[in-house]
């Protein structure tokens, strides 16, 4: 499954080699560049950011902003810092990523393995939902919430990702499953395998590629969402893009850049800790399909 | 009552079994077709009633629609979608095409290089605002430290400019999304036979006509994948205008997805709010619906 490095046949002399890695590292430092300021930023006293050269290296660092992030900093109208919407994203992501993905699996172990008339239909309708712009369920979205008595609260964001997540899930184990020999699954039914038992012995024992990837994609997608978070979220079950937002956005008093910096960096851990840790599975994950798709 | 049973059985547990499957699925396809297409048939109807703060019920017809393609800010935002999208798309696709045949050359250090042109994907717009924000606000980012390192005429104050603001979304953008594109193109590149690439050059091509002629075109189901991701993503914009901009200077950077947002939720405007909604989804189906239905049919 790895990425193959493959040979290409074009042979490049030296000059096209030495042009070829100097793009190449341009870029690197491109993409490194705004992390690099963020972090080396928040290390810094706010007197020295603000006299100083953004890129400079603190001269006398200081791991305050960072507790102060965490802990004291002003968000909306308390001084709680970003650790009770860090839980709350917690809460939030570990259930809608599990239930998500679950019914993925599920869903895609069905519409290849026991196809029925039309399943290429509701499953079309499934993909086109992964795509639709959020706005447009705004507003009955917020309604409805407040009928079932979910309005501001966790349950509520979680049933929100959990259906808009289904249509990804979905995509992702269908185009995996649908790899995977139908025989196999044949001969066990003719054995006598149910439903859920062949789905347990047969199909989930060869999912953890694609687990995954669906897992990190859907991680991500929720640790990172803002619209659902800012529109459901009222004020107590604010996830940390929302509360991040407000920090930085606050127009009282001095800006404390140092802390914004901090503050943007736990925001940016969990997803990055995933990246770094599984992220290879990712992009091996993502390119089979994209190259099949 | 047992015989009969037992002659039963074998049947009630196959036609169970026949259930079963459509059984377990039909939660999640109850919840796709209220959550998603019960609520667009929703939004598609307050579009035609005169909802303000509150959804109402009264039908006014086409005049939310009317009302919107009058407005400046719609015009504006509509333009500004137009701007950014055709150029993010453009330059992401330029840049992820070039990483992509670049990284393909046998290169040293690929391993290093991959991850982090793919990291930024895996950061909020949210958080990578806060970087970018002070990048470029002229007062401390970039303007600044040029200024420090003795380029004292150097200028660099979009983010405040309105005539220039967009183009500090279009950056932020191309920062975030170009290396998953050139991740695609790199798929496409790993998927290609060297065997007819070698017979090419036999054949005396240089290595220019044989991108351009025959690597580039055999990309194309990853250029088609790119665009549409892209394009989506482009309409979908939100996070990053509230993280960068909030819409400003005045409204030089209002996309439709801020647009609604604030017609609907801060203005009291619900039918406009939903009317543009609905305009934003018909954009996304223009390039979604055909993309998809040409997957099915293929795979089917």
């Amino acid at each position: 499954m790895a990425i193959a490095t493959q040979d290409t046949a074009v042979r490049t002399g030296r000059i096209t080699r030495t042009f070829i890695y100097v793009v190449l590292i341009f870029f690197a430092l491109f993409y490194l560049l705004p992390f690099f300021i963020m972090v080396i930023n928040s290390v810094k006293p706010l007197s020295e950011i603000t006299s100083g050269n953004m890129l400079a290296l603190p001269q006398d660092p200081t791991f305050a902003p960072w507790a102060s992030a965490w802990s004291t900093a002003q968000i909306g109208v308390e001084a709680t810092g970003l650790k009770p919407y860090f839980l709350n994203s917690i809460l939030m992501v570990v259930p809608a990523v599990a239930i998500s993905t679950a019914l993925g699996a599920l869903n895609g172990y069905i519409l290849t393995k026991w196809r029925f008339r039309g399943d290429t239909i509701l499953f079309g309708l499934m993909l086109f939902s992964c795509f639709i712009p959020f706005q447009i369920v705004l507003i009955p979205m917020a309604r409805i919430l407040g009928e079932l008595g979910l309005s501001g609260s966790l349950p509520g964001l979680i049933l929100v990702h959990v259906v808009y997540g289904i249509g990804f899930s979905t995509l992702y184990f269908r185009n995996y499953y649908a790899a995977f020999p139908t025989e196999l699954v044949k001969s066990a039914m003719i054995d006598g395998a149910g439903f859920f038992r062949i789905f347990w012995r047969i199909m989930l024992p060869v999912s953890g590629p694609i687990a995954v990837v669906c897992i990190i994609w859907q991680f991500t997608n929720i640790w990172n969402d803002f619209l659902f978070g800012v529109s459901f979220a009222g004020l107590s079950a604010q996830p940390m893009t929302v509360a991040l937002n407000n920090l930085v956005q606050s127009s009282t008093g001095v800006k404390e850049y140092n802390v914004h910096f901090a503050g943007a960096i736990l925001a940016a851990l969990p997803t990055l800790f995933v990246y770094i840790v599984a992220g290879r599975y990712f992009v091996r994950g993502l390119m089979a399909g994209s190259v099949k798709g | 009552m047992a015989s009969v049973d037992h002659a039963e059985g074998p049947d009630l547990r196959s036609r169970l079994q026949d259930w079963l499957p459509r059984l377990v699925l039909s939660p999640s396809i109850a919840a796709v077709m209220i959550f998603v297409y019960g609520f667009i048939v929703f939004t598609i109807y307050l579009s035609f009633t005169d909802s303000k703060m509150l959804p109402s019920y009264g039908l006014v017809g086409f005049d939310n629609y009317a009302t919107l393609f009058g407005l400046s800010a719609w015009h504006t935002a509509l333009v500004n979608l137009a701007i950014f999208a055709s150029l993010y798309i453009v330059i992401c696709m330029a840049i992820g095409l070039t990483l992509a045949i670049f990284l393909d050359q046998k290169i040293r250090g690929e391993g290093v290089l991959r991850p982090i042109y793919l990291y930024p994907m895996a950061l909020s717009f949210i958080v990578t605002g806060t970087a970018w924000k002070w990048f470029l606000d002229p007062g401390i980012g970039l303007e600044h430290t040029m200024h420090l390192w003795g380029w004292e005429s150097f200028k660099f104050g979009w983010i405040k400019d309105r005539d220039f603001a967009i183009y500090t979304l279009v950056l932020a953008a191309v920062w975030q999304s170009s290396g998953f594109v050139m991740a695609m193109f790199l798929a496409g590149l790993r998927g290609i036979d060297n065997e007819m690439l070698k017979a090419a050059q036999i054949d005396g091509a240089s290595n220019w006509q044989l991108y351009r002629r025959i690597v580039i075109p055999l990309l194309r189901p990853a250029f088609m994948s790119a665009f549409v991701i892209l394009a989506h993503l482009a309409i979908k914009s939100y996070d990053l205008v509230i993280a960068l901009t909030g819409g400003g200077p005045g409204r030089a950077t209002e996309l439709p997805a801020t647009f609604m947002y604030s017609y609907t939720f801060t203005r009291n405007q619900m039918g406009v709010g939903a009317a543009s909604a609905v305009i934003m989804l018909m954009g996304v189906a223009a390039v979604m619906v055909p993309y998809i239905y040409a997957e099915l049919r293929e795979k089917s």
